[in-house]
C-alpha cells in the first residue's frame, strides 16, 4: 500500500512537474517545433516589454492576497460568533450548495445582480433611484478589479468554511471556549483567542489554495475582472492563442512568471496567518475581555449572508432569464414567461452535459482510488500541511495556467491526441487534492479499536481495508465522490488547453457566453452547469441516507 | 501514465521530427470519388462560436451532412479564430503534416492572410472546382475572390456576406446619425450612450477601419500592404477621432464591450442606444426572438460602409480532406444558403447570384421574410472594401498600445 501511495503521489507531482517543465524550457527560449533551440532570454525581454504587463501582474498579486485575507476573516469572524448556534447550523446546510455552484455560474449571476442594468438597480428603479435609463458607472470589469474580488470572495468562503468545520473538531472548541467563558471573555473574543490560534495551521493549505486560485485563475476573471488590461493569468491565455507562434515563448514567461506572482502571494499569506496567530496571542493576555459584542455579532452575521445573498439570488436571476420571454430594464420582473430558450437549448447542451458527466464521474472515481490508497499508504501521524500534503496540494497551489500549457505540449509530443483522455489526466490532477481533503477526516475520525479487531481476527491489511474500512466509510466515501464530481464539472481551462478545444463541456459553452450574449441563453447554459454538480450532490445525498436506514444508524456524512 | 509523462519529456527536451508520406488527396473534378472517400469521415469544423444562432445553423448543417453524405461533423467552438491559426501552425511547426486537429475553418480576413502567407492552406484552388462554385456571384460581389485584397486562389470558399451596419431603437433614436461625425455629435450630446467593441474583436477592428477609409483621401493606398514606418502617420485621422470620441463613450471609454454579441446586449439592456454588426441581417433576427425591442431599425452610413465576404477553408495538413469538401460545397449550395439568410435562423446574406438560380431555388430566397428591422439588400448603400490585411492588424495594435493600457 505504501508503495501504490507513493506511486500516486509521484504521478500527480509528476504531472505537475512536466508541465512546469513544458513552459520553462520555452520561456527560456527553447521550443525545437519554432526552431529556438535555446538558451535565450528574448522571450523575457518581450514580456516585460508588453503593454501593461506590470499592471496585469499587479492585479494576480492583490487579488490573491485580498481574496485570501477577506475570506479568512468572513471565516474566523462567522465561525466565532454563531458556531454552535442555531442560525450556524442552518449556514452550514447551505455551504453544500453554495460550494457545488461552479465559479463561471456564480460569475454569470453576480455580473447581471451587479451591472448598472443589473436586478438590483431593477428592484430599486425607478421609484427609488430615478433611473429610467441604466447609469453609466463601472460596476463590473471595473479596473481594480472590486468585482471579480467579490465574486472570488463570496465563492472560496463556503470552501474555506467546509474545511475549517471539518478539521475544527482537532481544536476541542467546546471546552477551550468553556475555559475562556470561565475567564469572562465574550463569545467571539473567547473563540478567536482560544481556538483561533490552533485553527489557522490547520487550514493553512486550503488558505494557500485560496490565494493560488484567485491570483491564477481564469473563469472568473473573463467574466467579471478588468479589462483592459485584464489580470495576468488572462493575458497567458489570449498569447497563447496568438497566430505569432514566437509569442509562445513569452507566453511560458508569462506563466512562469505568473508561478512567481503566486509564489509570492503565498509568502504574503503565511506571513498574514502569522501576524494574525501572533495578534490574537498577544490579544489573550490584554485583559480585555469584550463580553460585550452584540454589535460585533450582527456584523459578522452581515458578512456571513453576503456570499449566501450574491450567489443565491444570481442563481435566481440565471433562471429567471431562462424562462423569461424580454426583460427590459427598469423592469424588476420579466414581460413575459416561455420555456423556448430551454427548448431551443437542449439540443446544442446534450452532448456537452453527457461529456461532463462522463469525465466528471470518471474523475471521481479515479481520484477516490487515488486518494483511498494515498489515505491507506501514508505513514501514521502525518500531519495535515506537512510535506507529504504539499506534495498532494501541487496541483491546486501551483497556478494552473504555469503548468498545463506545458502538460499538454508535453502529452502531444509523447503522440497522444488531445481528447477526453487527455482532459481527464488533467481533471484528475486537480480533483484528487479536493477528494482527498474531503475524506481526510472522515478516515482519520473512525474508530481505531475496529481494524486491530480485524486483524485478531486473521484478516490481512488490503481485507482490513476492503471490508471493515471502506463499507464504515461509505457515506464519507459518496461525499467525496461527488465533491469530485463537482469540481471536475466546474474545471475550464485544463478542459480547454488539453482537450485543444475540441471538448466541449458544459463549462466551456458556458464560458464561450462569456463575451456576452443573449441573457436568456447565459442564464439557461449557466444554471446548467449550476445544477449538475447539485444533481451529484442530491444524488449521494440520497445513497447516503438509504445506507444509512440499511443499517439503521444515524447519519454521520 | 508515469512512463509516458517521462516519454513526454524526453520527447520535449529533444523536439521532434514526424515525417510521413502523404496519402492521396482527394480531387474535386472527381466529386463522386470524393462523395465515396467523404462518408463515415468526421469533419472537425473550427468556427467562431459566440452567437447562438450561428451554432445552431451549424449544428443544422451538420445534421444535413451527416443525413445526406455520412459526414460527422464536430463544431469545435472557437472564441478567436487567430487561435486556430496558432493550432495549425504550431503543428505543422512540430512536423505533423497530416492528420492535422483542424479540417474546416471559417475565416477571412488577417487569418487568412496569415495562413496563405505561412503556406498553412490546402492550396489546390479547390474551391472553385466545388460543384456549387458555378451559383457564386463572383462579379457581383468581388469580394467572394478577393478576400481583403489578397486573393482567395479558390484556397477558402466563400460563405456569407457581411455589411456594416448601425441599429438603433427607434423610439429613443427617431433620426440616426447619417455620417460618422453625426455619431460623434450623437455621443457627446448623450454621454455614455455609444461604444464599440474591444479590438482585436473582429467588429471592433471594422470600426477602426470604418473611421480610416472614411477619413483617408488616397484610398488606393489602403489597398496596398503598409508600410510600417508609414504606420502612425496613416492612422493620425482615426486617433484623432476616436480621442474626442472616447470621454463621451459608455463607461468613458475605460471598458469596452468583448464582441458584437456583447454590444447587442447593451443596447438590449438599455445601457446605449446605437449598435451595429457586421450582419445587415441581426438586428431582425435579434427583433424575432425578443432579445431587442420591436421599434429597432437598421441604418447604414452616407458615404458607404465596409463589407466584405467570409469564408471556409481546409488546413494544408487536415486529416478529413474529403468530408471538408463536402461539407463547404453543402454551405455554398442554394439550400444551405437560403436557409442561412433566413431570419428566424441566422440572417447572414448570400454569397450567390439569386437571380441566375434556377427558379425552385430562386424560390426559397424570395420566401424569406427579412423584417421590419433590416434594410433590404439595395438599401445597404455602397460597399467600401476592405484595405489590405496589414491595416488591421497594425491598427488593432496602435489601438492597444494607446488605449488598452492605462
Amino acid at each position: 500500500m505504501r508503495l501504490a501511495a507513493i506511486l500516486v503521489l509521484a504521478g500527480l507531482v509528476g504531472t505537475v512537474a512536466v508541465g512546469l517543465a513544458g513552459t520553462l524550457l520555452p520561456a527560456f527560449g527553447h521550443l525545437p517545433a519554432i526552431g529556438a533551440h535555446g538558451p535565450s532570454l528574448d522571450a523575457w525581454s518581450r514580456l516585460f516589454a508588453m503593454p501593461g504587463l506590470a499592471r496585469s501582474a499587479a492585479t494576480a498579486l492583490a487579488l490573491g492576497i485580498a481574496a485570501a485575507a477577506l475570506s479568512l476573516a468572513i471565516v474566523l469572524l462567522v465561525l466565532a460568533a454563531f458556531h454552535g448556534t442555531r442560525p450556524f447550523r442552518l449556514f452550514v446546510r447551505l455551504i453544500g450548495p453554495l460550494l457545488s455552484i461552479p465559479h463561471a455560474a456564480a460569475a454569470f449571476g453576480l455580473a447581471f445582480l451587479l451591472a448598472p442594468s443589473g436586478w438590483f438597480l431593477r428592484l430599486l428603479s425607478p421609484w427609488a433611484t430615478g433611473f429610467d435609463r441604466p447609469p453609466d458607472f463601472t460596476l463590473v470589469n471595473d479596473p481594480l478589479g472590486l468585482a471579480l474580488l467579490a465574486g472570488l470572495v463570496a465563492k472560496e468562503v463556503p470552501f474555506l468554511m467546509l474545511v475549517a468545520l471539518a478539521v475544527l473538531p482537532q481544536t476541542a472548541p467546546a471546552q477551550a471556549m468553556e475555559v475562556a467563558a470561565g475567564f469572562g471573555y465574550g463569545r467571539m473574543k473567547g473563540f478567536l483567542v482560544a481556538v483561533g490560534p490552533r485553527l489557522l495551521p490547520r487550514i493553512r493549505l486550503p488558505l494557500l489554495a485560496v490565494a493560488a486560485y484567485a491570483s491564477g485563475s481564469v473563469d472568473m476573471a473573463l467574466i467579471l475582472g478588468p479589462t483592459g488590461p485584464p489580470p495576468l493569468p488572462v493575458r497567458v491565455l489570449r498569447w497563447f492563442a496568438e497566430p505569432d507562434l514566437t509569442m509562445r515563448t513569452i507566453a511560458a514567461a508569462g506563466t512562469v512568471l505568473q508561478a512567481l506572482v503566486t509564489g509570492i502571494v503565498a509568502l504574503a499569506v503565511l506571513a498574514l496567518e502569522a501576524a494574525v496567530r501572533r495578534r490574537l496571542a498577544a490579544a489573550a493576555i490584554s485583559g480585555r475581555r469584550r463580553v460585550e459584542d452584540r454589535a460585533a455579532r450582527i456584523a459578522a452575521g452581515a458578512l456571513a449572508c453576503l456570499p449566501i445573498a450574491a450567489i443565491g439570488l444570481g442563481a435566481a436571476a440565471l433562471a429567471l432569464w431562462s424562462v423569461a420571454t424580454a426583460w427590459r430594464f427598469p423592469a424588476a420582473w420579466p414581460e413575459g414567461w416561455s420555456l423556448a430558450t430551454w427548448t431551443g437549448l437542449a439540443p446544442a447542451l446534450a452532448g456537452p452535459i453527457l461529456t461532463s458527466a462522463g469525465l466528471g464521474l470518471a474523475a471521481a472515481a479515479i481520484a477516490l482510488l487515488a486518494a483511498i490508497v494515498l489515505l491507506a499508504g501514508a505513514p501514521p501521524g502525518s500531519r495535515a500541511s506537512g510535506p507529504v500534503a504539499v506534495l498532494l496540494f501541487l496541483p491546486i497551489l501551483v497556478p494552473e495556467t504555469s503548468w498545463l500549457f506545458g502538460l499538454d505540449v508535453a502529452l502531444s509530443a509523447a503522440g497522444l491526441t488531445p481528447g477526453p483522455s487527455t482532459v481527464l489526466i488533467g481533471h484528475v490532477a486537480q480533483v484528487v487534492p479536493y477528494v482527498h481533503l474531503s475524506l481526510a477526516g472522515p478516515w482519520a475520525g473512525l474508530d481505531r479499536r475496529l481494524e486491530p479487531v480485524a486483524a485478531s481476527l486473521g484478516a490481512g491489511p488490503l481485507r482490513r481495508l476492503l471490508a471493515v474500512r471502506l463499507p464504515l466509510l461509505a457515506g464519507p466515501l459518496l461525499t467525496a465522490a461527488a465533491v469530485g464530481f463537482a469540481v471536475s464539472i466546474a474545471l475550464y481551462l485544463p478542459t480547454l488547453v488539453l482537450g485543444g478545444g475540441r471538448v466541449a463541456t458544459i463549462t466551456t459553452e458556458t464560458l464561450a457566453l462569456a463575451g456576452g450574449a443573449d441573457r436568456r441563453i447565459t442564464g439557461a447554459t449557466a444554471l446548467v452547469q449550476a445544477l449538475l454538480p447539485f444533481a451529484g450532490f442530491a444524488l449521494t445525498g440520497l445513497a447516503v441516507r438509504a445506507l444509512a436506514l440499511r443499517r439503521r444508524q444515524p447519519v454521520s456524512a | 501514465m508515469l512512463a509516458r509523462l517521462l516519454a513526454a519529456l524526453t520527447g520535449l527536451a529533444f523536439g521532434l521530427g514526424l515525417t510521413a508520406a502523404r496519402a492521396a488527396d482527394p480531387d474535386p473534378a472527381d466529386w463522386a470519388a470524393v462523395l465515396a472517400a467523404a462518408k463515415g469521415q468526421t469533419v472537425y469544423f473550427h468556427a467562431w462560436g459566440g452567437e447562438t444562432r450561428i451554432n445552431d445553423y451549424i449544428a443544422w448543417a451538420g445534421g444535413q451532412a451527416k443525413a445526406r453524405f455520412g459526414v460527422e461533423v464536430v463544431h469545435v467552438k472557437v472564441a478567436e479564430t487567430s487561435a486556430v491559426v496558432s493550432r495549425v501552425l504550431a503543428e505543422t511547426s512540430a512536423g505533423r503534416d497530416r492528420d492535422g486537429s483542424v479540417d474546416l475553418v471559417w475565416i477571412n480576413g488577417e487569418n487568412f492572410a496569415a495562413m496563405k502567407k505561412a503556406g498553412l492552406l490546402w492550396p489546390t484552388g479547390w474551391a472553385t472546382r466545388l460543384p456549387n462554385w458555378r451559383h457564386v456571384d463572383v462579379a457581383g460581389k468581388p469580394t467572394t475572390v478577393a478576400d481583403f485584397t489578397v486573393p482567395t486562389d479558390g484556397m477558402e470558399a466563400p460563405w456569407g456576406m457581411a455589411q456594416l451596419t448601425f441599429y438603433a431603437d427607434s423610439a429613443r433614436v427617431p433620426t440616426p446619425p447619417a455620417s460618422l461625425d453625426a455619431l460623434a455629435d450623437y455621443a457627446r450630446r448623450h454621454p455614455g450612450r455609444f461604444t464599440y467593441p474591444e479590438p482585436p474583436d473582429f467588429l471592433g477592428t471594422t470600426f477602426l477601419k470604418q473611421i480610416l477609409v472614411t477619413r483617408t483621401a488616397d484610398r488606393a493606398a489602403l489597398a496596398r500592404p503598409l508600410d510600417p514606418a508609414e504606420a502612425e502617420a496613416r492612422f493620425v485621422p482615426v486617433f484623432a477621432y476616436l480621442d474626442a470620441l472616447h470621454p463621451h463613450l459608455w463607461r468613458q471609454g475605460k471598458v469596452f464591450p468583448a464582441n458584437v454579441a456583447a454590444l447587442r446586449r447593451l443596447v438590449a439592456d438599455g445601457e446605449t442606444d446605437i449598435g451595429f454588426t457586421f450582419n445587415p441581417g441581426d438586428a431582425a433576427t435579434a427583433v424575432r426572438s425578443g432579445e431587442l425591442p420591436a421599434t429597432v431599425r437598421s441604418f447604414t452610413l452616407a458615404g458607404g460602409t465596409l463589407g466584405n465576404t467570409h469564408f471556409v477553408a481546409i488546413p494544408l495538413n487536415a486529416k478529413a480532406k474529403a468530408g471538408a469538401l463536402v461539407l463547404a460545397d453543402f454551405l455554398m449550395s442554394p439550400e444551405a444558403q437560403a436557409a442561412k439568410q433566413d431570419p428566424n435562423r441566422w440572417g447572414d446574406p448570400t454569397v450567390l447570384a439569386v437571380d441566375r438560380l434556377p427558379e425552385a431555388e430562386r424560390a426559397r430566397f424570395r420566401a424569406l421574410d427579412l423584417g421590419a428591422a433590416s434594410l433590404a439588400p439595395d438599401a445597404l448603400g455602397p460597399v467600401l472594401p476592405e484595405p489590405h490585411p496589414s491595416w488591421t492588424t497594425a491598427l488593432a495594435a496602435a489601438w492597444a498600445q494607446r488605449y488598452a493600457v492605462r
